[in-house]
């Protein structure tokens, strides 16, 4: 059996910056490629669809694409690869229809058709328009409905939402995760990250930082720095229990503990969703407070704490069930409270705090 | 009344030079928008040599190079039987050569202007790169061909030096409209004379208008 993955072992040089990546991508579901910009996620993609001049070696399913030692370059147009570009890149001499018609004419054998993917981007109004009259949102749909037309095996997207609103957004990105083809997706937006991808590539100053199952890789303390202070936080496994109506909200079950956040009717009661919980908006209590206005209030056990030097904070790692939860508190609350590590506390979490729309 | 023989030549002669031109000039002008090859320069400096030699200086090249004892003069009256200076077929080689910079530098503008972003997303679609130039490439360059061969033709017919010098005055074979006026002002026929070079004067005035008007409304560069 075939090993179902991309193997990337390459070196890319552009003028100063150069790319150095090898990791072993499994080809199932959503990757996420995420660091700080001038990272190096569009070369590495870039590298893989083969625009750039790389040396090393590159596989999927054991069929390379690049393999330096043996003078092997499959051309760009050989790789059954889809691209979407960080801006659209359509062809501004056809309308709508006839971007996409480029595409299916050279498409991969089976699969997605002109009129399926009008439908999932609601193409129909745009079709005969020229391209230069499109909105940014518009033409990254119609970038990406162009790229799903070509029916390669692994789509490279970098960044192909960045322009939409966040409610067009939710609806594509829900349909992407149906789609059977893996994907690279590359964002700066880690809600995003969080929400799509099962598995996260860090990517700073063109090398790896880390990689793995999302919430591991968001969890890591030495991805700090890289993924920014502020950002720092963790993903939360939560089953839907119910929606408020009246009080607009919604309640989810964390490992038998219950979280309450603003009402997202896009979730159905008993699915699971994944919940976003920035670290500076986590505080830390040795006792169960009582009558105040924090709703969420759940005991675990503290399993790491860092006093960062020169600096008024210190970050706790706090374990709930099986899950993490980080909380940002000043090293001078973290002495007060005489915290260790393995000692119970419970983290509280304004549910104000959740962005409007976590997912 | 003016003779039509050297206004059908005329045309005759930048109509084949500029379909000459295309074919030749955009495979080159293709290589310098996107080459990063270190004689790029070289190369582009030899294009443009025309814009700057006295014809006469190209002209007596060419009659060097192509008379009938020369290397390619001699290959081609064994091929054609005819000789490559006083006649057409020279006239077609020296236009080519003396009008090259206006068919490759609009081109390669053009070319550089699309970039390689859209040939990029073409390779993506699975398009080869002979495929992208054919259905992106050459579309998004449009005004450039039209341009690049507007000018061709032009400046193939305002060409006086260098048909003087490799081609002479021979009536239906090398005897253009600017050599047909020269011809006229020496026998001082100034009433055919006038005629031709209003003629003349009215051709280049609407070129220049029709080329500067494609490029107000559609610039060379694509979106």
């Amino acid at each position: 059996m075939p090993s179902e993955t991309l193997e990337l072992d390459v070196t890319t040089r552009l003028g100063a910056f150069d790319l150095e990546a090898t990791v072993e991508l499994p080809l199932d579901g959503i990757t996420a490629v995420f660091g700080p910009s001038g990272g190096g996620k569009t070369t590495l993609l870039r590298t893989i669809a083969g625009f750039e001049n790389a040396r090393g070696y590159i596989a999927m399913r054991e069929e390379q694409w690049l393999d330096s030692s043996r003078r092997i370059d499959v051309p760009p147009h050989r790789r059954p690869v889809g691209c979407v570009f960080q801006d659209a890149r359509l062809f501004g001499h056809l309308h709508v229809r006839g971007n996409l018609r480029y595409a299916a004419r050279r498409a991969l054998p089976r699969g997605t058709t002109v009129d399926e993917v009008v439908d999932a981007f609601d193409l129909g109004p745009l079709l005969s328009r020229p391209v230069a009259g499109l909105s940014g949102g518009e033409r990254q749909r119609v970038a990406l409905a162009r790229a799903l037309l070509t029916n390669a095996r692994l789509l490279l997207l970098d960044e192909p939402l960045s322009a939409l609103d966040t409610e067009r957004k939710a609806d594509i990105l829900s349909y992407l995760e149906t789609l059977p083809v893996p994907m690279l997706y590359v964002s700066h937006a880690i809600d995003e990250v969080a929400l799509l991808a099962e598995r996260t590539l860090v990517l700073a100053d063109g090398r790896v930082r880390a990689f793995g199952a999302t919430r591991e890789v968001l969890e890591r303390l030495d991805i700090q720095s890289i993924t920014g202070r502020f950002e720092a936080g963790t993903l939360v496994l939560a089953r839907v229990v119910e929606h408020d109506a009246q009080y607009q909200l919604t309640t989810l079950d964390v490992d038998g503990q219950r979280i309450v956040m603003p009402m997202s009717a896009r979730l159905a009661v008993g699915e699971l969703a994944r919940v976003r919980v920035r670290a500076r908006d986590v505080a830390l209590a040795t006792a169960r407070p009582e009558a105040f206005s924090i709703r969420n209030v759940l005991s675990g056990t503290l399993i790491d704490l860092v006093r960062e030097e020169d600096s008024p904070f210190a970050e706790a790692l706090v374990e709930i069930g099986d899950q993490h939860l980080r909380a940002r508190i000043t090293r001078a609350a973290a002495d007060d409270l005489g915290l260790s590590i393995g000692q119970g506390v419970y983290a509280l979490v304004k549910s104000a705090t959740f962005d409007d729309s976590p997912f | 009344m003016a003779e039509l023989g050297p206004i059908w030549l005329t045309a005759k002669l930048a109509g084949v030079t500029t379909l000459l031109l295309l074919a030749l000039g955009t495979p080159l002008a293709w290589w310098l928008a996107h080459t990063r090859n270190r004689i790029k320069p070289a190369v582009e400096a030899l294009t443009a040599l025309p814009l700057v030699l006295p014809p006469t200086v190209l002209g007596f090249y060419l009659l060097i190079l192509l008379h009938p004892e020369s290397a390619i003069g001699s290959l081609w009256v064994r091929a054609t039987g005819d000789s490559l200076t006083f006649s057409f077929s020279g006239l077609v080689v020296a236009s080519v050569v003396y009008s090259l910079p206006f068919m490759v530098q609009p081109l390669q503008t053009a070319f550089a202007a699309v970039g390689r972003a859209p040939l990029e997303a073409a390779a993506s679609l699975r398009a080869s790169p002979l495929d992208a130039f054919a259905s992106v490439a050459v579309p998004l360059s449009a005004r450039g061909f039209l341009t690049a061969s507007v000018l061709t033709f032009a400046h193939t017919v305002g060409e006086f030096g260098v048909v003087l010098m490799v081609g002479g005055n021979i009536p239906d074979e090398t005897r253009v409209v600017s050599i047909a006026i020269y011809e006229h002002v020496e026998t001082l026929r100034y009433a055919d004379a006038h005629v031709l070079s209003a003629g003349l004067l009215a051709f280049s005035f609407v070129v220049l208008l029709v080329v500067y008007s494609i490029n107000r409304r559609f610039p060379i560069h694509a979106v």
